[in-house]
């Protein structure tokens, strides 16, 4: 068995937080689990992708055309990472763009979200949700990468318990903040239903 | 903590789990200085003997981000001179700078076991270049580990300081960005908590040529024994896939050849090497023997290529081998599946189709921060200088301010460049304006040495000292400025203005970056000033400042008033500033609530929102 998943986003929008998450439930549901991502220069704004892959694997890298999944925090990181899904995948994006710097300044083009989206409908299923506002609901935008798991976990695409991934939410997130993140987890499984 | 856990698997990032492996060998003393890809190994150090401290149990180490790389090696050298088991980490570019003492530390040795932990960065992430450091374990003669995943990181850390013990050498083990910042299922075993004591008896320990001509032979004879030792390491053992062509590989390339072999189908003998210099040569010659050709896949230099073609030839053994220039194989930037399935499809003469449908996404670089204080200050200094000037730049945040509108980027080549290279200009280019920038842990690291020769020689130019009082880029570990150190004691904070005037600089001015007027002013004078200036612009870290407020404060744009001119956009350049129709607006999720874009607004448009 082999399951790879990409989580995508923005520097500072939990993306590699979130796939912290996944993986630390994955080792409680016993399964072997590696993710790979990047720090420093690629944490300032820029993109940031952050793979996590389940059984059977070794390359923390997902080759190409072969992830089960994308999970986006924004609606051009999902297209940026296409190459990496599978036509039988599935790519659940957040539809907020947050525009680059060099964008406003005039440096390249932000196309409209739904250009986005039909570009990426040609190659998979997509499922679009406006997890801002629904992070917002569940009492603060930070939990925006929980909705994004609640999210995919929904849509079936990391195969995990969602027990483990409480568990995960409990152990990894500081006190406070669980109820919360409990709140957004499962605001985020609702947010997919009509896509299934 | 997760770190200090014991009989239980966790998911531990690569650097981690080196810092997980240190603990469990009984590591008495660590060092480093921080640096992408390998700052997170020395970080887990330090988080681990705060959190014993703040529950009244005595680290068993001592541990201190040091002031570079090289005071670091020396700091550790001397515990492990005495008998102490050490760890000094830092990135491939700070093995640069610690080169000078760890060429002869080599042969100088050392009783407890020293482990010197290089993160490498193929593809140069986060990095001035992608050099591949395993030349120094060659250079130097010193042992050479490479894990290929956390869990292996970990059982090398533990072994490494074996080997270094047994063979009174340094041993080096090298990650590379895929296995520093990769996580995986690690095992967390029991850990010794005594703390012990170093015993420095005297003995050849001073290199003049006499005793280093006595023990170059021994560190030879030293590298001997090194090899028979990688001849019966677990970390190297061959896979048998069946087929009769071979693949030797290291580090994080293992993996891609690992998961190549179930999903391309690839029948073939891996040799896997993670003791990997001195390269084994029985083993590689055994391997050699026992198959009709041979691919070695590794990142960037064709280290173990080179090693194993010199040793085929030493053997007469003709047996194909290929690597560098076949297929996908080069010595540029990381290697992934992308790189290696299609080229080990070539070598094995299978069919393999890489799925390639590129996508045009709009580029998002890195960018200052939201509110970070050298966005004030580049504002600042182009209003003074312009387009006109040459600045010489350094490593850390600011180094992007390369990028447009500020463009406050000319030259840049390694920790303190920017204060060397800018006497160099001033002399050369007398009729430009020269304005070096060097953050302020920079400024510790590698700047004073620069800094006392254009004093001494008195070159005319100006530096500014971008004082955020953290390491902000890897994560805002202390430096010598401020007053807790990486144990959470407390430490002597150096002042960087009384050390600007102690070496001497004649001008010298200290500005709050946030206050744009006095900035400018500060840096037209210092500009006009007829020798060294030095203005230190004095303001935390955004990321830092914003931790330590209780309450969020955002500005907003009075659309009465703004007349659309886009200055804030165009020249000031806030991520947090976006357009909406022909409308300005302040995202405020993104908005820290400096409030410097009020200054720079000419028709006062911007309000603190109520």
């Amino acid at each position: 068995m082999k399951k790879s998943i990409l989580f995508a986003g923005v520097g500072g929008q939990g993306v590699i937080t979130a796939a912290n998450i996944v993986a630390n439930a994955a080792l409680k549901q016993g399964e072997n689990v590696i993710t790979s991502e990047l720090h420093g220069m690629a944490q300032r704004g820029g993109d940031v992708k952050c793979a996590v892959r389940i059984g059977d694997v070794y390359s923390s890298i997902i080759p190409p055309g072969t992830a089960d999944a994308i999970i986006s925090f924004e609606p051009m990181e999902a297209l940026r990472n296409l190459n990496v899904v599978s036509e039988d995948g599935v790519i659940i994006t957040d539809i907020n763009p947050i525009i680059p710097p060099l964008v406003s300044i005039g440096i390249g083009e932000y196309p409209p979200v739904e250009d986005i989206i039909s570009r990426m409908e040609k190659k998979c299923r997509v499922m679009a949700i406006d997890a801002d506002s629904i992070a917002r609901k569940a009492g603060n935008i930070l939990t925006k990468n929980v909705v994004m798991i609640g999210a995919a976990n929904a849509a079936g695409v990391l195969g995990i318990e969602k027990e483990n991934i409480l568990k995960a939410i409990k152990e990894m997130l500081k006190e406070k903040y669980v109820e919360m993140n409990i709140k957004a987890f499962e605001m985020g499984e609702e947010s997919v239903s009509k896509y299934l | 903590m997760i770190l200090l856990e014991k009989n239980r698997k966790a998911v531990l990032l690569g650097n981690e789990a080196i810092a997980r492996g240190a603990l469990e060998a009984g590591m008495d003393f660590g060092t480093t200085y921080p640096g992408t890809p390998s700052s997170e190994i020395a970080d887990s150090i330090s988080a681990m003997a705060r959190y014993m401290k703040n529950n009244g149990i005595e680290p068993p180490f001592y541990f201190e981000y040091s002031t570079n790389e090289k005071v670091a090696i020396e700091m550790a050298a001397a515990a492990a001179i005495s008998g102490l088991r050490t760890l000094t980490c830092m990135k491939h570019v700070g093995v640069n700078v610690a080169s000078d003492a760890i060429m002869t530390y080599a042969y100088v040795g050392c009783n407890g076991g020293h482990v010197i932990v290089t993160a490498d960065d193929p593809s140069a992430h986060s990095s001035q270049n992608e050099q591949d450091n395993r030349r120094f374990a060659k250079f130097a003669n010193l042992p050479l580990l490479e894990p290929s995943n956390p869990a292996e990181a970990k059982e090398m850390t533990i072994e490494a300081f074996n080997i270094s013990e047994e063979l009174k050498l340094p041993v080096l083990l090298r990650t590379t960005t895929r296995v520093s910042h990769m996580r995986g299922v690690v095992e967390l075993n029991e850990y010794p908590m005594e703390k012990r004591k170093g015993d420095f008896k005297p003995g050849d320990y001073v290199t003049v040529p006499e005793v280093a001509r006595k023990l170059h032979p021994v560190l030879l004879e030293k590298m001997e024994r090194a090899m028979e030792m990688a001849e019966k390491s677990k970390f190297n053992f061959i896979e048998d896939f069946g087929g009769s062509y071979g693949i030797i590989t290291s580090g994080a390339s293992y993996n891609y050849v690992r998961e190549a072999i179930d999903d391309l189908g690839i029948k073939a003998k891996i040799l896997k090497l993670g003791f990997s210099y001195p390269v084994p040569e029985k083993l590689i010659m055994d391997f050699l023997n026992n198959v009709e050709k041979v691919i070695v896949v590794e990142e960037l230099e064709p280290f173990m290529e080179e090693e194993i073609r010199v040793m085929a030839q030493k053997n007469g053994i003709t047996t194909p081998i290929y690597g560098k220039g076949f297929g996908r194989f080069t010595p540029l930037y990381e290697y992934s599946p992308q790189v290696v399935y299609p080229t080990l499809a070539q070598f094995f003469e299978i069919e393999y189709e890489l799925k390639e449908d590129a996508v045009e996404a709009t580029p998002r670089p890195p960018v200052l921060c939201p509110g970070c204080p050298h966005r004030a200050t580049y504002y600042a200094v182009k209003k003074v200088a312009g387009d006109d000037a040459i600045y010489p730049t350094d490593i850390g945040c600011y180094t992007l301010g390369l990028l447009p509108p500020y463009k406050t980027a000319d030259f840049l080549l390694c920790m303190g460049s920017s204060v060397g290279s800018g006497g160099g200009f001033a002399l050369t280019n007398e009729k430009k304006k020269i304005i070096s920038f060097i953050g302020d842990s920079t400024f510790f690291h590698a700047g004073l040495p620069a800094l006392v020769n254009a004093v001494h020689h008195n070159h005319n130019f100006v530096i500014a000292i971008l004082d955020n009082s953290t390491t902000a880029m890897t994560g805002h570990q202390p430096h010598p400025g401020n007053s807790i150190d990486g144990m959470g004691n407390e430490a002597v904070k150096i002042d960087i203005e009384r050390v600007v005037r102690g070496i001497g600089v004649k001008h010298v001015e200290v500005v709050n970056p946030y206050n744009m007027k006095k900035t400018i002013e500060a840096f037209r004078r210092a500009i006009e000033f007829d020798g060294l200036a030095v203005v230190i612009l004095k303001a935390p870290c955004i990321l830092l400042d914003l931790r330590r407020r209780k309450r969020k404060i955002v500005f907003e744009v009075d659309q009465d008033k703004c007349t659309g001119c886009d200055v804030c956009i165009n020249e000031f350049a806030c991520p947090a500033f976006y357009r909406e129709g022909d409308k300005i607006k302040i995202n405020e999720s993104l908005c820290t609530g400096c409030g410097y874009c009020v200054q720079v607004c000419p028709e006062k448009a911007i309000r603190r929102k109520k």
